[in-house]
């Protein structure tokens, strides 16, 4: 049993339990004002440099301050100083953090105790969450439903102040027809409108802008929600190409990884040297997909026929007597010599999954089929499948998802030009290349849509399970 | 093929030319899995003249032959293509960014498997639920989030989007470690008067080892690999991007390059390697204890 300090008795001494109080009150604030400070220090690329001249001058080495403010401090050595501070806050101070919230929690009666414990060790987590993916999900929903109409001022001057009906005076003259009023209250109106034979909604808020000089003024937003991007998304003959794509890499890049895995880790079983024989598939796994990317186009590399070969691929094609192909141009090769790029690194995944599940079978079974009569095959199809069906489907999401997000593959090896188009990519241009957030967050919302139900199963599951106590 | 059930007749040789099909099998299915790496680390030790007209395997028909060999493309990718620089970035991108969110997820994945409180639940549904969420619905939204709080292109926006993407996986992984623990183990902390603070602190943490290294390889890995986060939140500018942008813009630039291309490629992959090779038990074990990365 490892040891445990038992807390120390509550102490009958209010002074003494108030100066504690107030020092831990003090150490929250001086690590909340250090967090602060160190999110400036971090932010600004300038600061390391600030802060040796400011120790410098401090310590009175006069000299050194002067040299470094002439030649500047090395940008390696400004980048390094920065993780570092990195490290200490996002270690240290946040452990300083939980501890002195939990050292203030122990000072409260017993009966909050128990309802704000709980709220300060999960709290951090869940506030990132919810920064970071539940607020962003709610977001680019939103967003995926704005439109890019034109001739609606995005933000409109204070000349509708005195309107009881922005949103009809708004779109006077405009291309946008107004229809009706669903809520019209005195700043906040949502309004149905007719746009190019489609109807939509006009939402118009008052809001706090800033504009380019800095300066805060109230102004009216007038946003424009509809599905016409959702409508690009499912009828430009763009993104058909997109999700024919897509299919064809869930398709063909699932099943390639996981049964390639599965037969490799059943062959494996059997012979010696079985460690050795699986890494040399494992070790794609350790590679980014734009080092596969590069690994991968060197072997598609392809020369005029007639010059020598320098691609693996086009050379064994070429020296079986056929022309050399230009795998990453040609259409339909392309889209497949790319898929490939992903089963090298998936298979890996699926094998070990497999594999450990294939150590799950008891030996006596396979025995047993064996001495009845039944064929290697026999025993692979009718009874390992079906024994380890679980991990499979398991491994099977698993990469699904992973393929569904694809982008890296794609943009460097063809950037979604010769019919190479993916969804990912496609948002992934839509956002940089065009700056359309509109479009672009469509597409992430249809990815997102697809991992619905496998999310839907797993909390399923989760709650099948149960969770402790 | 009968390892399984070797009959007792059958003598070694046997059982060798039986198991011929199935090694040959294994030994082609590694051969495959291997040449396009083997050819990329080849090519980058050869001049661009030799690469240019002759294929990477006649290399290995004389590989003794000194004269072939040369250090000057890594020198080259090194200096003049930035790469040295984006490797210091990529370091200093990946070690705060791995560490920092095992804490937050240590406490929050300790909370949900020994705590009692409203909504619990609920809230580890909504954790599990999280891990299948596409990277890209995130990337808009924090995009803005960026503009406003002047984020953009700084590590320190790259670090906690990193952190705030990598918490599922890590309360997760870590929760399922934790909640195995025996729960007289617990029990008779609490009852000498340990606090959750202490049992977390003096039980949790030392014995959740394991599962931390798991999530930590998991999240180097993913980090040191990531290509799209890099390219939004930090940008190419090559004072602060990371070697798989690098690499990318490379092969924009210098598509036929592939002196630099391969060396450049193997750069990337020098440190996913080693981690790899070196604490590949512990990958295997935190792939094992179910990865669903979002």
């Amino acid at each position: 049993m490892a040891p445990v300090t038992v807390n120390p008795p509550p102490s009958q001494n209010t002074a003494f339990s108030l100066v504690r109080t107030a020092l831990s009150v003090g150490i929250a604030g001086l690590v909340f004002m250090v967090l602060r400070w160190s999110f400036g220090f971090l932010k600004d690329r300038n600061a390391p440099q600030e802060l040796l001249l400011n120790l410098y001058n401090w310590l009175g080495l006069e000299q050194a301050a002067a040299t470094l403010s002439q030649s500047g401090l090395n940008p390696l050595t400004a980048k390094l100083m920065i993780a570092a501070v990195a490290l200490l806050v996002g270690v240290a101070g946040v452990w300083i953090l939980f501890w002195v919230a939990n050292d203030l929690i122990g000072q409260l009666p017993e009966r909050w105790r128990e309802i704000i414990r709980p709220v300060v060790f999960v709290g951090p987590a869940i506030m990132l969450l919810t920064v970071y993916l539940i607020y962003p999900v709610i977001n680019t929903t939103y967003t995926s439903l704005t439109e890019n109409v034109l001739n609606v001022p995005k933000v409109v001057p204070t000349q509708f102040w005195e309107s009881d009906s922005i949103a009809a005076d708004m779109v006077t003259g405009s291309n946008i027809t107004f229809v009706s009023y669903l809520i019209n209250l005195d700043q906040f109106e949502i309004a149905r409108v007719q746009f190019d034979n489609q109807s939509m909604l006009l939402i118009i808020r008052s809001q706090t802008v800033t504009d380019r000089d800095g300066v805060r003024s109230r102004a009216f937003t007038a946003t424009p929600l509809g599905l016409r991007n959702y409508q690009f998304a499912f009828t430009s003959p763009e993104m058909r190409i997109a999700f024919r794509n897509n299919l064809l890499w869930l398709i063909i890049g699932t099943s390639g990884s996981v049964s390639i895995g599965l037969v490799f880790a059943t062959l494996v079983d059997k012979i010696k040297r079985e460690a050795l024989a699986k890494t040399f598939i494992f070790l794609p796994l350790a590679i980014s997909f734009v080092g596969a990317s590069v690994i991968w186009k060197f072997v598609y590399a392809w020369q005029p026929a007639g010059r020598s070969q320098i691609g693996l691929l086009n050379a064994i094609v070429t020296s079986l007597g056929f022309d050399p192909i230009p795998w990453i141009i040609q259409t339909p090769f392309n889209t497949y010599a790319l898929i490939v790029i992903m089963v090298w690194l998936q298979t890996g995944f699926a094998m070990v999954i497999l594999s450990a599940a294939l150590k799950g079978i008891p030996g006596e079974i396979l025995e047993a089929s064996r001495i009845d009569g039944a064929t290697e095959f026999q025993v692979f199809f009718r009874i390992i499948i079906p024994m380890i069906r679980g991990s499979i489907i398991t491994v099977s999401t698993t990469i699904f998802i992973a393929i569904l997000k694809v982008f890296d593959i794609v943009y460097v090896m063809t950037s979604g030009k010769f019919e190479t188009e993916v969804i990912a990519n496609r948002m992934f241009v839509e956002m940089f290349t065009f700056r359309n957030f509109g479009r672009a967050s469509s597409l992430a919302v249809i990815l997102l849509l697809v991992v619905i139900p496998i999310m839907v199963i797993n909390i399923r599951n989760l709650r099948k399970q149960g969770i402790n106590q | 093929m009968s390892s399984y059930s070797p009959s007792p007749h059958s003598s070694t040789v046997q059982r060798f030319f039986q198991q011929a099909p199935v090694r040959a099998a294994v030994i082609i299915i590694c051969l495959i899995w291997t040449l396009p790496s083997v050819g990329m680390l080849i090519s980058s030790f050869r001049s661009a003249n030799q690469i240019r007209t002759t294929g990477w395997w006649t290399a290995l028909a004389h590989p003794f032959e000194m004269s072939q060999w040369t250090l000057e493309n890594y020198t080259a990718v090194l200096t003049a293509d930035g790469m040295a620089n984006a490797f210091a970035n990529s370091l200093i991108i990946t070690i705060p960014a791995t560490v920092i969110p095992i804490t937050l997820a240590a406490f929050a994945a300790y909370a949900f498997a020994w705590m009692r409180f409203p909504g619990r639940d609920w809230l580890f549904a909504i954790v599990v639920g999280l891990l299948v969420v596409p990277l890209q619905m995130a990337l808009i939204p924090i995009l803005r989030l960026y503009t406003n709080l002047g984020l953009n292109g700084t590590f320190l926006g790259t670090w906690l989007a990193h952190t705030g993407f990598g918490l599922p996986l890590a309360v997760y992984l870590l929760y399922n470690y934790i909640s195995q623990l025996p729960r007289e183990l617990f029990e008779s902390a609490w009852i000498d008067g340990a606090s959750h603070y202490t049992a977390f602190t003096r039980l949790v943490l030392p014995l959740s080892v394991p599962a931390i290294a798991s999530f930590a390889i998991f999240q180097f890995l993913w980090v040191w690999n990531d290509l799209l986060v890099a390219l939004v939140f930090l940008g190419t500018n090559p004072d602060v991007a990371i070697v798989t942008a690098r690499l990318t813009a490379m092969v924009g630039t210098k598509g036929e390059a592939w002196h630099l291309l391969t060396a450049g490629a193997f750069v990337t992959m020098v440190v996913p390697l080693i981690v790899f090779f070196s604490l590949q038990r512990y990958f295997v074990r935190g792939i094992l204890a179910g990865s669903v990365k979002g």
